[in-house]
């Protein structure tokens, strides 16, 4: 079985593709950071943010489309933010009749909702960019370049480099397990199992995971340590930035500087 | 007339695209004995795993007169004893006993007679002493058997093996053969071994790159070198 | 059936934007400290065995959280690892191991927000192991280390790491705004209370499968992972903390919400300048709206412009290079 499309890099020729992955990262976050300050009510600004964010996936290549089917994911938690509308005080828009219940939507309400809506909605293409257009060895590159501790930086790669053996395996147990999910030929039997059962088989699939991880860890340990691995993580140097690469990244750092002090300075 | 299985023209592709069966046609009787091989890639395993629904693709699967659809998926999936090649990703219980007790328990039965299935179970697979080891330890030939008896609780119309013999050592391999020829009940099984075909399996399906290249018996086939080679496949 | 990426098991992953600045750079530091921690106590333990074992025991947590079961009525109970991971391999790894997996979710997968990352792994990884820590310890040594003492100490340490874990999501949505304490916090307890039972059996079906076969793992005899008598106490005063705060909140929720505004949570643009420009919205809010919308517009064409030329230009190059 194949996983290979668990990995969301798409490789394409983009220049937002071929940009060092430690500008990516680092505008990543600015733009981010830059998102989550712009005050509740700043429209004006959140339109550009969000202009920002379609035209990079514009350039990146990804795919206008791939890039907000996958920025629906964050859709189920606005739920969480959705009672503020009803519970800030202020301008009544408007009021909803729901039997016992009299809501009354203030206008700091909504605009507090919509904002977190947006924020959340431009973040997220943000970080799908980031992830679409940059392999994951590139990322770690990035994690070491701001300082990320370089055993946590070796932890993540190795990690990386099983998560497709260890999706493998689970992905064959559950499909194991499905293959003998069978209904009997009796009607007067209801097939399912009791819920404990369930629970503790699906346990028992995670606990074999777990074991099977642990034995492989070994196995990778005494592979490392035949080729001489004594524990230090070695890495090569970080090369230095092009003048390109600076230029994109001052001059992005820049916008988004701009931004950031008008949308304080006219909407804070 | 009955079959034990049915399939017709049934097609399947992955979600990637890549086509891995087409138009495939097999008829099996009862207590019949059916080898299936092919190189590598061919398309037996995923031929496997449409037989019991894991993976839909397009044509028509009978099991036992039982059309696979949506609403008998569940009698389907009884019916078809799938045993996968690895034996690990079956076994996921602390003992062997709960793992053989898995099929029988989904499928609602009372306990006294799940305790009676994974008795007669273990039984036919010469693993009754087994029954309260922990599946983890076991060998892989001893896993292998405990794999089998696992779907042999659910008593299905039909066995299916993924290449049982592949990774076993002389003496577990004959073994398995030995428990194979034994068993009454109808079989398909996918491998590589053509020995193992030779001496157990009277019929033999060859698959190449998702089509059924030729259909019939085992010693007729095994004499076409050419169709053989023309497949990847060596005359034992 | 393959599609990834992995669906969230429980609506833990804050994504971004839920959060505001401070809360999320708060809890960014704290988050940092323990993990400085954490690696400098993991590496005197475990020494170079550390790398490959937390990278696949992480690897095997994100798989491990796609093994489901049928709860009821089409929803399912998922794992989402804390527990586990303490009870196998001690508090200190355990951290290290849900951070790397929280924050791989955040990087690829969009499980959780960037900003919000350090908040994730506050909840999950700290909060999250501190909680199961306390739990089974106490449990397991209560019980002198008995077989139904591990499998209770799996079962209310997953629980209750679950539990408590959602107590402190919805405290910090409340903190920035987000969500109303007096009805985040009993949502979140109530949903989190049955998610937290799942947890709980899987936790105890992994633990009677690792306890059958590789009962050396789950270091019997010793009391229980690894940790130490500071670690019990801050996961202990963790947990009583957010269990006393959380309902004191629920109750008094503009208490909470004043809190926040006073020491500046709700967003560090309601500061001074807030009373430099004040009421912009009421008096003349049409020219503010035609402002608002002929920047908007501008903004946007330039925007897009540019991007639009960008890879006009290119596709004709790459045309003509053919
Ligand atoms: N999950 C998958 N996604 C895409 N292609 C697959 C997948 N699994 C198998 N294939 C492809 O389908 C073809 C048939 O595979 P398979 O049924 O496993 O062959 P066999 O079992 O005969 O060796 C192969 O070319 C294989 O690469
Ligand atoms: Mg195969």
């Amino acid at each position: 079985m194949h996983i290979h499309f668990l990995d969301p890099y798409q490789p394409r020729l983009s220049p937002v593709h071929r940009l060092d992955p430690r500008v990516k990262f680092v505008l990543a976050v600015a733009f981010i950071l830059t998102t989550a300050i712009t005050p509740p009510g700043a429209w004006p600004v959140y339109i550009l943010l969000l202009a920002i964010v379609l035209a990079v996936e514009i350039l990146s290549d990804l795919g206008v489309g791939y890039v907000l089917r996958r920025s629906m994911l964050a859709i189920p938690f606005v739920l969480a933010a959705f009672p503020v509308i009803f519970t800030l005080e202020g301008l009544t828009v408007f009021s909803l009749d729901i039997g016992p219940w009299m809501l009354t939507a203030s206008q700091p309400g909504l605009e507090r909702f919509i904002s977190i809506a947006l924020k959340s909605w431009i973040s997220v293409q943000a970080a799908i960019i980031l992830a679409g257009s940059t392999p994951f060895p590139d990322l770690l590159v990035a994690m070491r370049a701001v300082k990320v501790p370089r055993l946590l930086v070796a932890i993540f790669g190795l990690m990386w480099r099983y998560l497709f053996v260890m999706v493998d395996e689970a992905m064959r147990l559950l499909r194991a397990r499905a293959a003998r999910s069978g209904h009997a030929d009796r009607s007067d039997l209801k097939p399912g199992g009791k819920l404990v059962w369930r629970g503790r088989m699906a346990g028992g699939m995670a606990g074999s995971l777990f074991l099977r991880a642990f034995e492989r860890s070994d196995r990778i340990y005494m592979a490392m340590a035949a080729r001489g691995y004594n524990g230090e993580v070695h890495s090569f140097a970080l090369p230095s930035l092009s003048p390109a690469n600076w230029l994109v990244l001052g001059l992005s750092l820049a916008v988004l500087l701009i931004l950031l002090i008008i949308s304080i300075l006219i909407f804070g | 007339m009955y079959s034990s299985i049915e399939v017709e023209k049934l097609s399947y592709s992955y979600p990637d695209g890549h086509v891995a069966l087409r138009e495939v046609s097999l008829n099996i009787s009862p207590c019949e004995k059916v080898a299936l091989v092919g190189p590598n890639g061919a398309g037996k395993s995923t031929l496997i795993l449409n037989l019991n629904g894991i993976l839909r693709g397009q044509g028509k699967i009978s099991v036992a007169g039982l059309e696979l659809n949506e609403k008998n998926l569940g009698r389907v999936r009884a019916c078809v004893g799938l045993v996968f090649q690895s034996p690990d990703d079956q076994l996921f219980s602390p003992t062997v006993f709960e793992d053989v007790a898995f099929g029988p328990l989904y499928q609602g039965y009372p306990e006294v007679e799940v305790r009676q299935r994974v008795k007669e179970a273990l039984a036919v697979v010469g693993m009754s002493d087994y029954v309260g080891r922990v599946s983890h330890h076991l060998s892989v030939g001893e896993k292998k058997r405990i794999a089998i008896a696992t779907v042999l609780s659910m008593k299905p119309e039909l066995l299916v093996l993924d290449e049982p013999t592949a990774g076993l050592d002389p003496r577990a391999r004959r073994s398995l053969i030995n428990l194979l020829r034994e068993l009454p009940i109808t079989m398909l099984i996918s491998t590589h071994d053509m020995l193992m075909v030779r001496e157990l399996f009277p019929r033999m399906v060859i698959m190449d790159e998702g089509y059924i290249v030729a259909d019939g018996e085992t010693l007729e086939l095994m004499e076409n070198e050419a169709l053989l080679s023309a497949h990847g496949l060596e005359k034992p | 059936m393959l599609y990834a990426p992995v669906p969230s098991p429980e609506p833990m992953h804050i994504p971004d934007g839920f959060l505001s600045v401070t809360v999320s750079v708060i809890l960014w530091g704290i988050s940092i400290i323990v993990i400085a921690y954490a690696l400098k106590r993991v590496n005197a333990d475990l020494g170079e065995r550390q790398i490959p074992l937390m990278g696949v025991l992480a690897a095997a947590i994100f798989a491990g959280q796609m093994l489901n079961f049928t709860v009821a009525g089409g929803t399912s109970g998922h794992l989402m690892g804390a527990a586990i991971a303490t009870i196998l391999l001690g508090p200190w790894a355990a951290v290290l191991v849900m951070t790397t997996v929280i924050s791989i979710q955040a990087l690829i997968f969009q499980d959780g927000g960037m900003l919000a990352l350090g908040a994730n792994i506050f909840n999950m990884a700290v909060i999250g192991v501190a909680v199961s820590y306390v739990a089974y310890t106490t449990i397991v040594s209560l019980t002198s280390n008995r077989k139904w003492g591990v499998f209770m100490g799996g079962f209310l340490s997953a629980w209750s790491s679950i539990v408590v874990t959602s107590l402190a999501v919805a405290l910090q949505l409340a903190l920035s705004g987000t969500s109303p304490a007096n009805l985040a916090v009993p949502a979140m307890a109530a949903i989190h209370a049955i998610i937290g039972i799942g947890e709980g059996l899987i936790t105890v079906g992994a633990l009677a499968l690792v306890y059958s076969t590789r009962p050396d793992l789950l270091k019997l005899g010793q009391a229980g992972p690894k940790g130490g008598k500071l670690v019990w106490v801050i996961g202990l005063l963790l947990a009583i903390g957010l269990a006393i705060l959380s309902p004191l909140a629920s109750a008094n929720p503009d208490g909470l919400e004043r809190v926040a505004e006073q020491k500046g949570f709700l967003g560090i643009a309601k500061g001074p300048i807030y009373e430099v420009i004040p009421d912009y919205v009421l008096p003349g809010i049409s020219n503010e709206a035609l402002a608002t919308i002929l920047a908007g517009v501008l903004g946007v064409i330039i925007v897009f412009g540019v991007a639009l030329a960008v890879a006009y230009m290119r596709r004709s190059r790459q045309v003509s290079g053919d």
